[in-house]
């Protein structure tokens, strides 16, 4: 059978049969790759570790007919871990690996590249992640062909600044073409989009949360429209722990206490069943 | 193609997770031709499972009453609960016979990709059973993979914030296995995870 090798970033599993997985991967040069990993599950797999989402890998596979099979993997980064470690950071790496299956079948070496640059800006904690999210989310449908304006008008190319922004018409609009309630941005928000198309990182790190927050919003609605399905993802962005006061641990009783002296005397075998 | 209900039943069987055509096709034809085969108590088995089989009200483990046979064992340890994503991973710590304390089964583990969220767990349940201040240790046994440890990272996120000790579950290198065929992630988690050897 024919086998071919790749770099490739993996986007997602399932789980397949007992000990296995489809791994749905962007290789540099295949474009999406789904493939077998057989036996990844088991905790004696020797690459099943490497085929984590997030991971960068060398693969080689053997093309099978409806599947490939992996028959290697080697890891050239290995992002999983610091992504996961910070639970914001991992919510945005999973929008931006949905996105990117969502967005590219093809092979796109600009995609490729940008997608590495995203999780590693996250694994690195270069920025935060909400900003590093808004960006890729940016640049990735400019590549696709669906680059917005944020200076001139998005219709009759009237020159800026303009506060109108339409999702459906690409960006913001001069008055003149605006529809009747479209959103209208602040200067700042205005700034922070194109810093982030643009990769201007001084101004997008400098920017408020209430403008990080208007900007997000306008980006998840441009992206959603563009892909014309839902992310999954961007509805579990990370928004921090509040605790219910309901639900804060009381402090223990006298009753628990004894309750505790209690259950510390009592025998520690557990009978085998 | 067979005819009428063995081809019912190949099919029925195909429904059923890890069950591909072929292996239907040769369960079929076990319960047809094999002479023996105890037909009724199977059948009783699966009605008695399907009514009987809940999950416990405290852990979400199955369980046959209210409460599971561990919630219910007072011999058990009330002060440390062992935080696991499925029922199967308690049977999987109990055959270790290591542990004597309770457990709570999330009921999967978070997947933003998927659509699975916090709410979409049971954390709040678990928090919930942590407020009188009796459980005095968390053990959190998702499992060793990216959705695992995104779990587990949340989990002791949140318990952070209601003072209750939060341990994680070792991972590294596999009893019985040579050092040399480690991937590099496993390893460089022993690593982290190794400790000093007592004198």
């Amino acid at each position: 059978m024919p086998t071919y090798r790749d770099e490739a970033v993996v986007l997602r599993t399932h789980s397949l049969g007992e000990a296995d997985r489809i791994v749905t991967m962007l290789g540099r040069r295949r474009g999406k790759i789904r493939a077998v990993a057989k036996g990844v599950r088991r905790t004696t797999s020797r690459f099943g570790s490497r085929l984590e989402p997030f991971m960068v890998v060398d693969l080689q596979c053997y093309e099978g007919r409806s599947l490939d099979v992996i028959q290697q993997a080697e890891s050239l980064g290995a992002y999983g871990a610091p992504i996961v470690a910070d639970y914001a950071a991992f919510t945005a790496a999973n929008a931006i690996v949905e996105t990117a299956d969502r967005l590219t079948d093809e092979a796109s070496q600009q995609q490729y590249l940008l997608l590495v640059g995203a999780l590693r800006s996250l694994a690195r904690g270069e920025h935060g992640p909400s900003l590093t999210l808004d960006s890729y989310l940016l640049r990735a449908l400019s590549i696709a062909g669906w680059a917005p304006t944020f200076g001139d008008c998005a219709v009759t190319g009237e020159p800026g600044p303009h506060t109108a922004f339409v999702a459906q018409l690409g960006g913001v609009v001069a008055d003149a073409v605006a529809p009747p309630g479209a959103p209208r941005l602040t200067p700042d928000t205005i700034a922070l989009l194109g810093a982030l198309l643009m990769g201007d990182w001084a101004v997008a790190d400098a920017a408020a949360p209430p403008v990080r927050a208007q900007a997000s919003g306008v980006i998840a609605a441009y992206t959603q429209w563009h892909l014309e399905r839902g992310l999954k993802s961007l509805n579990h962005l990370d928004k921090g722990i509040k605790l219910d006061p309901s639900l804060r641990r009381r402090p223990r009783t006298e009753a628990v206490e004894s309750a505790l002296i209690e259950a510390a005397a009592v025998p520690t075998a557990v009978p085998a069943t | 193609m067979y005819e009428g209900i063995v081809q019912e039943l190949i099919d029925e069987l195909g429904r059923l997770p890890g069950i591909g055509p072929k292996s239907a096709q040769r369960i079929a034809f076990h319960i047809v031709q094999t002479r023996g085969f105890d037909v009724t108590r199977l059948g009783e088995l699966l009605m008695e499972v399907h009514d009987k089989v809940r999950f416990c009200s405290l852990c979400g483990n199955v369980a046959d009453e209210d409460r599971c046979g561990i919630c219910r064992d007072p011999r058990r340890s009330r002060t440390s609960i062992c935080v696991v994503e499925e029922p199967k991973d308690v049977a999987a710590i109990e055959r270790t016979h290591e542990y004597r304390g309770l457990y709570h089964v999330l009921g999967g583990a978070l997947s933003p990709i998927d659509g699975i969220g916090p709410d979409d767990l049971r954390i709040r349940e678990l928090v919930q059973r942590l407020a009188d201040g009796e459980v005095q240790e968390v053990i959190l046994a998702t499992d060793p993979n990216m959705t695992g440890e995104a779990t587990a990272t949340y989990l002791s996120r949140l318990l952070r914030t209601m003072d209750v000790p939060v341990s994680r579950l070792a991972s590294g290198l596999p009893v019985g296995g040579d050092l040399e065929y480690a991937d590099e992630v496993t390893l460089g988690r022993a690593f982290e995870g190794r400790r000093l050897v007592e004198h």
